[in-house]
Order: C-alpha cells, then sequence, then structure tokens
C-alpha cells in the first residue's frame, strides 16, 4: 500500500483499494472545495474565541463579545417596553375611564387588555370570555359586580372573594338548608323560576313569593333584579349563573356556590389591569 | 503494469479509437470569441433605431408623466406603490386583492409574444428585447470611442498603451454611466419621481433605493457591456423555446441559397470558366455586421436573434452588384422550400443558378414571394383568439369592478351572546373597503333578520338598522358590529341576512350574506 499506484485511463492515483478488478480513484479535492473547509476551520476558531463555547463544569466560556442569547432576548423586550411606554405611561397617568376617549389609547389598550387576557383569564372566562357555570360571561350585559368601566376596573384589581386582598368585592348568601324547610325551599324556587318562565308547579309560586319577601328580596332586591351592591344577581332576566332548571336554583337556595376571582392588581401592575378593563368593556356588554 | 497485448504478435491489431478517447477530448468550457460587429446601414438598421429611441424613452420618461388624481392620491402616472401597496397606471389604480391584472396582462404579453413569434419570427429578440436594445446601446458608445470594427480589433490586440488605456477606460466608464441612469430610472418607478431624484442625489433615500441602483447597475453593465451575446445564446430560454412557435409560414431572416450558392469570390473568372455561379460572393458582409458574430448562411439557429442586419449588409452588396436584393431576406421555409425544389430541379441536381433563371438574369415567374395573407392562418388567429379574449376580459373586469367592497367576518368564540332580556346577540368584523382617492360616507344597513337592531364601536349612534359610516380616501376601515334580535323573533340556528354597504352619492353598493347563529334549542 505504501507505492503509490496510478491508475492509466484517468492518470489519477487510487486509493489502493480493490473489489473484484475495481480500484478506487483518489481523485482530490477540487481545490475552492479545499480552502473553503481550511477557511471555516479558521472562521471557528474566531467564533470560538469571540463567542461562549467551552462548556465548563457550571457555566461555559464567555467569549469576547460576551454574548449571551438571555441579555438579548432581555434587551428586546426592553426595546419592546421601550416602544409602548409612550402609551403605557399616559394610561398609568389617566383614570381608566378617560382612556376611551382617546384614540390611539384605546386602541392600545384593546390589544394590550387582549394578549393579557389570553395568558391570565381564559383559564375560567373562556378563549372567548363566554364563561362556563359558576364563571360568568364577559360578553353580555348583566354583571355581578357591575359592568361600567369602573367596577370592571375594581373587580379585576381587587377580586371577589378573594381573601388575600383587603379591598376585594365580599358577599356571601346564606345556605337556606339551615333556615327553610325543603318544601319552602321548592316554593321559592318555583317563585323565581316564575319570574322570567313556566314553573313546575304554579301553586308553589304564591306561597314561595312570601318567603322570597322576607328572606331575599334585603339582596336581590323587591323585584328580584338583584343588586351589585352585593353581587347579587339578578333573577329576572335571561342569564343565569349556575344554572337555570328549577332544581338547579333550588340547589343553589339551599347550599349557594361561591366564586373566588384572585385580586391582580399587584400580579399584573395598574396599567394593565386598566387595560383589561378597557378590552373587558369593549367586549359589548360594557355599561 | 505492463501492457501484455503488444507483446502477443498473433492477435490482430485493429485500427480503432475510442469515441471519447481521452486525448482528443474537447474542455466542457469553450473561451468566448470575441465579435466586433460592424455598423450597419440600411433599411432594418433605421427600423430599429427607431425602435430603440421608443423603448428607452419609454423606459426612461415614464416615471416622469404626472397624473392628477386629486389630493388623496399620487399624482405620478405609473407608480407601483409597494409602502401602501397600490398600483396606479393612469386611471387606473389597482389594489393588492386586484392583481389578476397584472396575471392577465402577462398571459397576454405571452400570447402576443407567441402571436409574434410564429407570424414574423423572433422579432421580440431582434427589435424590442432590452439586452438588444442595451447591446446596441452600448456598441454605439464603443464604436464612437474606439472606431469601426477594424479599428477595434486592432486595439483589442494592441499592447497596453495609454491611448489603449485611455479609450478603454472612457468607454468602461460611460457604459457606467449609461448603467446608472438605468438603474436610477427604475427605482423611480417605485416612488414618487422628482422627490425620490432629490432624496438620492443628496444622499437621503432608503438603502433599498441605492441597492437597487447598484444591482440593476451591476446587470446592466454586465450584460449589455460585458456578456453581449453570451446572455442570449446561454442565459435567455426563448431561443429553446421559439422553435415550438415557428412554423413552415412563419417569417424568418433566411440565406436564400437557392439563388446564392455556389458561392464565388471570384464570380467573373468562374463564369468565364463555364463553372455555375451563384449571387453569394462570399464577402462575409453578412458576418461582420452580425451582433451574435453568426453566419446566416448556415442556416436558421439558435444564436440568430433576427435583427436582420445582415440583410441590410447584403442589399448594400446586391445594389452595388446591381443584382437584385433578397438575397438575405425575411422568407417563409414554405417559399425557401419551392424555390429551392425550383433551383435544384426537385432535388435531382446541384443548386444551379441557370434554373431560376430567364436567359437575361431575371427571375423566372415561379419563384415564390411572401404573400402577406399566410400571416392570417389558424395558427396565428388562435393566438390572436386568446390573446383578444383575455384583453376583452380583463376590459370587462376593470369597466365592471367595484370601487367600494364590504367584507364580514363572524364572531365564532362566541358564536353568540345571551343578553339579559333574553335576546341574542351576534358580532362581526365589517371591513369597509373605499377603494377610490375621495373620502366617502358609506350606509351600512341591515338586510332581513326581523326587529334585529345593530350598534357599532366607535359610532356614537342609538342602536337602529342602518349606520353612516366615514372611510377615509383610498383606505380598509375595519369596525365591530354587534346585531341583537329580539328573543320572540329569534330563529333556531342559522339564519341568513345581508349587510349592505352603500355609497349614496354614487349609488355603488356591496351586498354581504352573512349568518346569524342562535341556540338550536330556543
Amino acid at each position: 500500500m505504501s507505492e503509490r499506484e496510478i491508475d492509466e485511463i484517468s492518470g489519477t492515483e487510487t486509493t489502493g483499494h480493490e473489489w473484484d478488478g475495481i480500484k478506487e480513484l483518489n481523485t482530490p479535492m477540487p481545490r475552492w472545495w479545499v480552502w473553503t473547509f481550511y477557511a471555516t476551520i479558521v472562521w471557528s476558531i474566531g467564533y470560538m474565541i469571540a463567542y461562549p463555547s467551552i462548556p465548563l463544569i457550571n457555566d461555559a466560556t464567555k467569549g469576547l463579545l460576551g454574548y449571551s442569547s438571555r441579555a438579548s432576548v432581555a434587551q428586546e423586550m426592553a426595546a419592546a417596553e421601550e416602544v409602548q411606554s409612550q402609551f403605557v405611561d399616559r394610561i398609568a397617568q389617566m383614570p381608566v375611564e378617560e382612556i376611551s376617549s382617546h384614540p390611539d389609547l384605546l386602541q392600545f389598550a384593546i390589544a394590550g387588555g387582549s394578549a393579557a387576557y389570553k395568558v391570565n383569564c381564559v383559564q375560567c372566562h373562556g378563549s372567548g370570555a363566554q364563561g362556563a357555570p359558576g364563571y360568568p360571561n364577559l360578553n353580555d350585559d348583566s354583571w355581578l359586580w357591575g359592568g361600567d368601566i369602573n367596577n370592571i376596573y375594581q373587580t379585576i384589581a381587587h377580586g371577589v372573594r378573594y381573601e388575600a386582598e383587603d379591598d376585594s368585592r365580599f358577599s356571601d348568601m346564606p345556605a337556606f338548608a339551615d333556615l327553610l324547610e325543603p318544601e319552602e325551599i321548592r316554593q321559592v324556587a318555583a317563585y323565581v323560576v316564575s319570574l322570567t318562565g313556566d314553573p313546575s308547579d304554579a301553586s308553589l309560586v304564591e306561597p314561595g313569593s312570601v318567603i322570597y319577601a322576607e328572606q331575599c328580596a334585603v339582596c336581590h332586591g323587591d323585584d328580584g333584579t338583584g343588586d351589585i351592591e352585593f353581587g347579587a344577581p339578578n333573577l329576572a332576566d335571561a342569564i343565569w349563573f349556575y344554572g337555570e332548571t328549577e332544581d338547579e336554583i333550588a340547589g343553589q337556595i339551599a347550599n349557594p356556590k361561591h366564586g373566588v376571582m384572585p385580586a391582580w392588581v399587584d400580579r399584573l401592575g395598574e396599567p394593565v389591569i386598566k387595560q383589561l378593563a378597557v378590552f373587558v368593556h369593549s367586549l359589548g356588554g360594557g355599561q | 503494469m505492463t501492457d501484455t497485448r503488444s507483446q502477443t504478435t498473433d492477435v490482430e491489431q485493429f485500427d480503432a479509437q475510442a469515441v471519447n478517447a481521452a486525448w482528443a477530448r474537447k474542455p466542457l468550457y469553450e473561451a468566448r470569441k470575441k465579435i466586433f460587429p460592424k455598423r450597419a446601414s440600411g433599411q432594418f438598421r433605421r427600423f430599429k433605431w427607431l425602435i430603440m429611441f421608443i423603448t428607452l424613452g419609454i423606459y426612461y420618461l415614464t416615471p416622469w408623466i404626472r397624473w392628477d388624481r386629486g389630493p388623496f392620491a399620487p399624482d405620478q402616472a405609473v407608480l407601483v406603490d409597494l409602502a401602501n401597496r397600490r398600483f396606479y397606471f393612469f386611471f387606473i389604480e389597482i389594489w393588492p386583492q386586484e392583481f389578476f391584472f397584472v396575471a392577465g396582462l402577462l398571459v397576454m404579453a405571452g400570447f402576443g409574444l407567441f402571436l409574434v413569434t410564429s407570424a414574423v419570427g423572433r422579432a421580440w429578440c431582434g427589435y424590442t428585447c432590452p439586452q438588444t436594445v442595451w447591446v446596441d446601446l452600448f456598441l454605439v458608445v464603443e464604436r464612437a470611442i474606439e472606431g469601426e470594427r477594424n479599428q477595434r480589433m486592432k486595439l483589442d490586440k494592441a499592447s497596453w498603451s495609454v491611448d489603449k488605456l485611455a479609450k478603454r477606460v472612457s468607454k468602461h466608464a460611460i457604459w457606467l454611466l449609461i448603467a446608472v441612469a438605468t438603474g436610477g430610472a427604475w427605482i423611480f418607478y417605485f416612488a414618487d419621481a422628482p422627490t425620490l431624484l432629490v432624496n438620492a442625489v443628496t444622499g437621503q433615500a432608503e438603502p433599498v433605493a441605492y441597492i437597487t441602483v447598484a444591482v440593476l447597475t451591476a446587470t446592466t453593465y454586465v450584460f449589455g457591456g460585458l456578456m453581449r451575446e453570451q446572455v442570449c445564446t446561454y442565459m435567455c430560454p426563448w431561443p429553446r423555446i421559439q422553435a415550438a412557435m415557428l412554423d413552415e409560414n412563419s417569417l424568418v431572416v433566411t440565406y436564400n441559397d437557392w439563388r446564392g450558392e455556389p458561392r464565388s469570390r471570384h464570380a467573373k473568372r468562374a463564369k468565364a470558366e463555364g463553372k455555375a455561379v451563384g449571387d453569394c460572393v462570399d464577402c462575409n458582409a453578412c458576418v461582420v455586421v452580425c451582433p451574435m458574430g453568426i453566419d446566416i448562411r448556415d442556416g436558421q439557429q439558435l444564436e440568430c436573434i433576427t435583427c436582420a442586419l445582415c440583410i441590410d449588409a447584403c442589399d448594400s452588396v446586391m445594389d452595388k452588384l446591381g443584382k437584385p436584393r433578397g438575397l438575405i431576406a425575411y422568407a417563409t421555409l414554405n417559399e425557401y422550400t419551392e424555390n429551392m425544389k425550383l433551383a435544384t430541379a426537385g432535388g435531382t441536381s446541384p443548386i444551379s443558378p441557370d434554373l431560376i433563371r430567364n436567359k437575361d438574369g431575371s427571375f423566372i415567374d415561379k419563384i415564390q414571394h411572401f404573400d402577406w395573407r399566410i400571416i392570417f392562418r389558424f395558427r396565428t388567429m388562435l393566438y390572436f383568439g386568446v390573446w383578444a379574449l383575455v384583453g376583452l376580459a380583463l376590459l370587462f373586469a376593470l369597466l365592471s369592478r367595484d370601487r367600494l367592497e364590504l367584507n364580514v367576518l363572524h364572531d365564532r368564540n362566541p358564536q353568540f351572546v345571551t343578553l339579559s332580556d333574553g335576546s341574542i346577540r351576534n358580532g362581526y368584523t365589517v371591513k369597509l373597503l373605499n377603494m377610490i382617492p375621495e373620502p366617502r360616507v358609506i350606509f351600512l344597513s341591515l338586510e332581513g333578520l326581523p326587529g334585529a337592531t345593530m350598534s357599532v364601536t366607535g359610532i356614537d349612534q342609538p342602536d337602529g338598522r342602518s349606520f353612516a359610516i366615514p372611510v377615509d380616501p383610498d383606505r380598509l376601515r375595519t369596525i365591530k358590529v354587534y346585531i341583537k334580535q329580539p328573543s320572540d323573533l329569534v330563529q333556531p340556528g342559522k339564519t341568513q341576512f345581508n349587510l349592505v354597504a352603500e355609497d349614496k352619492a354614487s349609488t355603488e353598493m356591496d351586498v354581504y350574506n352573512a349568518a346569524f347563529d342562535a341556540p338550536e334549542d330556543k
């Protein structure tokens, strides 16, 4: 193998390997290819010096340029914040109800609120803000705690029945299973259904209305339209929070479920809460 | 290794050689042979000057034509406004969704090229192709500085001197100037020309403008000055496609060898010796004027761009010799074949000039001449038909197109919302397109869906069935529309209805058939 062997026809050196009389030519690489290859080696050395490259036990070499992908992300984020700050600063300084009178801020707040909503709110209120039993639909015009922009802002910022927050909205419907007989609960449920529809037994409505006036009207109002001061739902509209059948209503009277919404102001900061309030208000039901 | 075959003497030796024997192989790359075209003069040369004047004029001057479109649109007659996604062509304005007009024009250009090629051969290549026009222009410069063909050849062979250097530098400098002007003119199609000119000269234009100028300067200089005929021969696909477009009735530049052969440089002596003598005196005038450097007498070939300069060259020689013009001429394959049959007695003899001539030297009556009626044949009519059909369709589309459009996107999440009074609400994103450069008030109204009312975010007006919405000139306005139907009128499931956008001033309108969703069990 040490002897160089030249192929007769092509005049090229062979590798010395032979298979059934066929020999492999050792055709040299094209020169441009070889030089490109060398150039990449030289380049890689420079690259290793300039950029983080060699892994150490807890770290890696830093490189002369001090590049870090985390730092560059942080830089991009800072740049984005810098661009947004012209809007965010103005939003931070003005009361939330004034935002909608500035078209540029309104547009920015709806876009920003929509983004914040997708991260923080969809888990309970749904991706279309359509809600679920126990989680209010934010598109409609029925609001437990008020649907004007200040009330929406207040609810998002401080939450509902959120123990850790002093300013949280709070109300507690008593469990009437302890106060009323089951028959009486059936009568009240029949009365509540009769406000918007047909109860199962019309004879229950009359005694139900008497109990309602004694026990329920304080919070839900004489006409059943509710009261946003107590987060008492409107019982005389077409929208039901925990279910619309008479059984479900009776169950809610006997052992009411109470939803909890966290306070977001510490977590998201005031400007984002304002954007969220503007966004929710823009969904079609804002008052 | 030793060759044992040569030692065996009793084996027959063949006188053979491999077709691809290594020593006889030619390199795959053939070095370019320089071409020094001589200036031709004659009717085709004059025609080409005229075409060059017109095409260059169109190219350089078009961006400077003004066209008043009112205060809300640019006043440049031809403008590709990429930033605002608009294309302006005199009285036509095209939005991106109307790009099919451009596609239609390209289809027309394609069929137009087929039509022209099948009728008169590669007229596009010979007269109007930018490559041909700019090479012609660059040759004018070359001739002005370095002189006519012989002087240029001498200069090329000469060793470097101050004179040669001066000539070469000035030639390339002028070429580069033309190239910069060419690249420079291009960018004016994409922005307001006067503004851009000032910005470009003062260094304030966008980098993309300078990059475009640089790229087009490079391509113009390299293609027009350095590569020339190689672009046509090696880079352009059209010479290869043209064979499918030409037929036996297409006019092509033809050397009529039925009257030219046998060629002779010493016609008189040959005649005296009793030899047959054709009209061709083998002066090579046709070869020296050829910008492609070919010999048309070898027949129709891929390199030939049919610029017809060889016709001019040959005609002037024929004039000098007192012979009829047209030894090289535009001819169809059909007439050529007929005449060839005459000259060779139906292919039984070599070309004989006597067979096609009377005793006095004039041509016999049987000689075929070009009949212009052959242009109107099935093939060309077919191309023209398709071309005209596409053109008419585009014209119809242009005249009947809407300048007011309405697009509606139905909210899908949630599909509908039940309101506290039991009514059902659907949300829609509505896009109103005002496609004229005038501000307009577009009336958006509901058609169908009994009892329903709508509200528009951003328009301060109580719920109703019709809204007046101002839209900026030449802009799209996106609005959020909520439509609400009382519970007693709601149909379960999906209900179709119309949203109508109407400009009461121009009575232009657009209707969108949308759906209203409600619960299935309502």
